[in-house]
């Protein structure tokens, strides 16, 4: 069969390329999302005493290093059978309410915005944070940076650094914070649940206010019918840092409610050989490969996920905002998988929100955040919704805390499934007999990976270019027939082929 | 043929290096397998020296200083005492054997217990073989 | 004229040294003024084949951050190598191994037999591992090939400068490009940080270095303007390269040596051993098997960032291990 190559993925964490299939008629028989790398943490964190796999650990993802340090710290607390102070908690849960805000913020402007805001087939010379600038205006890029850099120093200042933080450890928190710097993040988050509510107005004004944006988002070629997964408090709200593990059916109704601790009854994974990621489902359901629909094993996690399987927001600002897009998208739960940019806007909110709110608590500055482990360790399941899904860590150990095993499961290998089926969906919907390649229909196959914020935050500036993309078209030989491709900035586009056989 | 172990032996030159100069002019036979570099104190060894010298082609190092409370500077040993173990324990963690490294105490009279020490050490690391063949897999990729 | 042409690249990396680059916040669009980026995976569209298509020479400065340890990541290093002026190892992992390098203490069959055998959340009955090569119905996938051996950049392809850290700090990356953009690049092979160790910015109270026993980080509550080393915590600070701001210090945790070896130290591990062994007061066989029974990972605490820049640079398999 003829084959399309996407490869390199771009705007997205670490390596993945993308295979098309196409059958003799010209429509796309399956398509590959084929994730090239692995480094190995499961395997070499053995051996090294259980407290430094806060620091180790972070170092699988530069953009979510918080969200592997809080679930390593947490699973510390675990092994040692220790609860921190209170205060601990709090501060822990500050720093990740930072976390939260700086991951999305950085991947909604810089990956989503672009599609959204100047349009999925716009020219690609534009398609990106300056077309973004350009059209919104200075004033908003500036904002962007500056409330990144917020959530950014309020976790330096925390956790050491922003990039791969120090401060967890198993019974608490390396060092406590000052009044100046509480005050100084109160009003951090002050400004940020302002930017919060900005970005959210920004996205009805310039997407929801669009009709055929709508139509797209409501459309065919991006719904998938999954069961989805997300981490809810005592009142089933979101809730980023602590919880029970919830799994809700296609229908929207609850099937399971467990605590992190027993994840293993609940997720398997499956693997395939063309792809160093593997593919988690659920494990009542089963794995039926990938298909959509209550009998299928796949489930998704991240923002959309998180909202559907929760009866709301536990802060009021978000909870407005939480009924409006499930009256907008005609109830829960919404499959719609570009939603997932909408969800994350939310999700900002209610992260500016709680981080208020625990700013506003005196006990923060509390010195009292250490609590020395006295029992022997052992094992210990740690758990945070990082910004891309449910995150675990799981760490056996001898009785030194020398790390036996560990088990990790990260979010976006949660969503490698769903990621495959919506790309396999988007191109079967969009590449049909004798149509045209075109740049922009390569995009939106793109789009159907990028909802997913597959674990990578980048640049909240990217730089003037156009959207260059690559399509290797080959015959069944493998050889070259054409190549179609977009162009550098300083090149005008140019469409130079199309599919032939 | 069998394989013939390159042992490298760093004595101080205070007791140890005169205890092996001492099986010499004995005329001790025994195994012709260490190349004996000679410092002023067990306690110059750095760790360096014993990486250096597997990287460069040894299958073993031997490190002997004085009796602890005999040596000429008073304290080095006891550094040396400390440095090897703990050498010895991070390289049992890179897989190399404990026995490709030993730390022993000879006196500038015991030219008999040198020579039985490196008789001893040939034949243990005879039996484990090469130091580089020891790889775990490609070391280019 | 036109603006010299900057490339970034990431191979067995976390995305945390392209974040640190954008954590230049608007000094970023200056950066863009001054030079055209033509190559970025994590933030632009440019293809692999964009670079195959440049001349030789064509990009002034690339700055490659990730270990290598995977046969796409070979490739493209010395793809880029070739279309590069100056390449520069970014971070830790490019400069010395990072923590990917840690994967120097198993290899490919061990990672391979946990993460798709062993893992309790694995449901893989009938062995299915990944392969270089897949034939489906519809035809061909392909993966790169995983090495045993995590490898630096500098292993690999020549490298005129080494940017370390993990990540480098902003104030260390804006001074890259500043002697870039105006021509004051060091001479080859210099390491962008300082030349002493991590002790000398420090600004913790030191007095006699003399321990009796080591502690875990969790152990106790250190003071926080004292020396950590002297309350018996290890910190890597003696033999690590200073430069980073002392971040984690401040933080009230050692450092664990992301700033690689200070100058003239060729194995920052066997320095490590050397230095904490001579502050540790013991001389019976008793303290000193106590000294030894409670530093509990030295291979894994002192060549924390840095097993592949090492010496021996990985651990030794029996011969009937090895790659399946």
């Amino acid at each position: 069969m003829k084959k399309i190559t996407i490869d390199p993925i771009t705007r997205l964490e670490g390596h993945g390329k993308i295979e098309i299939f196409l059958n003799d008629e010209g429509d796309v028989e399956n398509a590959y999302l084929q994730i090239p790398e692995l480094r190995g943490f499961e395997k070499f964190c053995e051996g090294r005493p259980v407290e430094e796999l806060p620091r180790i650990t972070p170092r699988i993802c530069g953009v979510c290093p918080g969200a592997h340090h809080m679930a390593s710290t947490k699973a510390t607390d675990a092994v040692y059978h220790v609860d921190p102070p209170s205060a601990a908690k709090k501060l822990r849960e500050l720093f990740y309410c930072a976390h939260m805000i700086h991951s999305h913020v950085a991947h909604f402007y810089a990956l989503a915005a672009p599609d959204f805001v100047l349009g999925p087939t716009s020219d690609p010379a534009e398609r990106n944070i300056l077309g973004l600038v350009a059209k919104v205006g200075l004033e908003v890029g500036g904002e962007v940076i500056r409330h990144r850099a917020y959530a950014q120093d309020i976790q330096a200042v925390i956790g050491g650094k922003a990039t791969h933080p120090v401060c967890g450890l198993p019974g608490g928190m390396s060092k406590a914070i000052t009044e100046e710097e509480r005050k100084d993040f109160e009003e951090k988050a002050k400004s940020e649940v302002k930017f919060g509510k900005f970005s959210l107005k920004l996205f009805d004004d310039l997407v929801l206010a669009n009709k055929e944006y709508l139509e797209l988002i409501t459309g065919d070629i991006y719904t998938m019918k999954s069961y989805y997964m997300g981490m809810v408090d005592d009142n089933n709200k979101v809730n980023f840092y602590e919880g029970d593990i919830r799994v809700v059916d296609p229908d929207g109704k609850e099937i399971a409610k467990f605590k992190p601790a027993d994840y293993l009854e609940h997720i398997a994974e499956h693997t395939e050989p063309w792809s160093y990621l593997k593919f988690p489902f659920l494990k009542k359901v089963g794995w039926k490969g990938m298909v959509e629909g209550k009998d299928s094993g796949v489930y998704r996690v991240n923002s959309l996920a998180r909202l559907n399987v929760a009866d709301g927001m536990a802060t009021p600002l978000a909870q407005a905002e939480y009924e409006k897009m499930y009256d907008t998208l005609g109830g829960k739960p919404v499959h719609a998988t570009l939603a997932f940019h909408w969800a994350r806007l939310i999700e900002i909110l209610y992260a500016a929100e709680r981080l208020l709110e625990l700013c506003q608590d005196s006990e923060v500055t509390s010195p009292e955040v250490r609590t020395i482990p006295t029992a022997t360790p052992d094992e210990g399941v740690g758990m945070v919704e990082a910004p891309r899904g449910v995150l675990i860590h799981h760490y056996q150990t001898d009785e030194k805390g020398l790390v036996q095993k560990v088990n990790l499961i990260v979010a976006t290998v949660m969503n490698n499934p769903a990621m495959n089926m919506s790309v396999k969906k988007a191109a079967q919907g969009l590449i049909k007999k004798g149509k045209v390649v075109s740049e922009g229909l390569l995009n939106m196959v793109e789009m159907a990976f990028r909802a997913y914020d597959p674990c990578m935050a980048c640049a909240t500036h990217a730089l003037p270019g156009q959207m260059p993309l690559e399509v290797v078209i080959r015959d069944s030989q493998g050889n070259v027939v054409e190549k179609l491709s977009r162009h550098l900035p300083s090149e005008p586009p140019e469409v130079r082929a199309t599919i032939v056989s | 043929m069998s394989f013939e172990p390159k042992i490298l032996g760093i004595s101080c030159n205070w007791c140890s290096y005169a205890g092996a100069d001492l099986a010499g002019t004995s005329r001790k036979k025994y195994s012709p397998n260490v190349r004996i570099v000679r410092v002023m104190c067990s306690g110059r060894v750095d760790p360096i020296f014993i990486l250096k010298a597997f990287k460069a082609g040894a299958d073993g190092v031997l490190v002997c200083g004085c009796h602890p409370g005999e040596c000429h500077y008073a304290e080095g040993n006891y550094k040396a005492a400390r440095r090897i173990p703990l050498l010895k324990k991070m390289l049992s963690q890179l897989g190399v054997e404990d026995e490709r490294v030993r730390l022993e105490w000879v006196s500038a009279s015991e030219g008999d217990r040198f020579a039985s020490i490196v008789d001893e050490m040939t034949e243990q690391i005879r039996r484990l073989g090469p130091f580089s063949r020891n790889n775990g897999g490609s070391e280019n990729g | 004229m036109a603006k010299p042409k900057i490339a970034l690249y990431w191979a067995a990396s976390c995305g945390g040294c392209d974040v640190a680059v954008l954590d230049t916040n608007e000094k970023i669009l200056d950066i863009a003024n001054i030079a055209d980026i033509v190559f970025w995976p994590i933030a632009l569209d440019f293809k692999y084949h964009h670079i195959e298509a440049m001349e030789d020479g064509a990009i002034d400065l690339c700055l490659f951050n990730g270990a290598v340890r995977n046969s796409e990541q070979e490739k493209i290093a010395r793809l880029l190598r070739a279309k590069s002026k100056v390449m520069v190892a970014f971070g830790a992992c490019a400069c010395f191994g990072g923590i990917p390098a840690l994967g120097n203490f198993t290899n490919r069959a061990e990672i391979f037999e946990r993460a798709y055998a062993e893992a309790p959340s694995n449901a893989n009955d009938n062995g299915t591992f990944p392969q270089t090569l897949t034939k489906v119905s519809e035809g061909e996938l392909e993966l790169p090939e995983f090495f045993d051996t995590v490898l630096t950049l500098a292993q690999v392809v020549d490298v005129e400068y080494f940017v370390p850290g993990c990540p480098p700090p902003v104030d260390i990356i804006l001074k890259v490009v500043d002697l870039f953009a105006t021509g004051q690049l060091p001479p080859v092979g210099a390491v962008i940080a300082s030349d002493k160790t991590l002790c000398d910015e420090c600004e913790r109270v030191k007095g006699e270095k003399k321990i009796t026993k080591i502690y875990r980080p969790h152990e106790i509550i250190p003071d926080p303007e004292k020396c950590l080393l002297e309350q018996g915590i290890i910190c890597c600070g003696p033999a690590t390269r200073g430069g980073c701001g002392q971040r984690c210090i401040q933080a009230n945790m050692p450092c664990r040596g992301c700033f690689g070896p200070p100058p003239g130290v060729i194995d920052q591990g066997a320095k490590l051993v050397s230095a904490i062994a001579s502050i540790y007061q013991g001389d019976s066989e008793e303290e000193i098997a106590k000294m030894v029974e409670e530093i509990v990972d030295p291979a894994g605490t002192f060549y924390r960032f840095g097993l592949s820049d090492s010496m021996l640079k990985r651990k030794r398999f029996q011969q009937t291990e090895g790659r399946t």
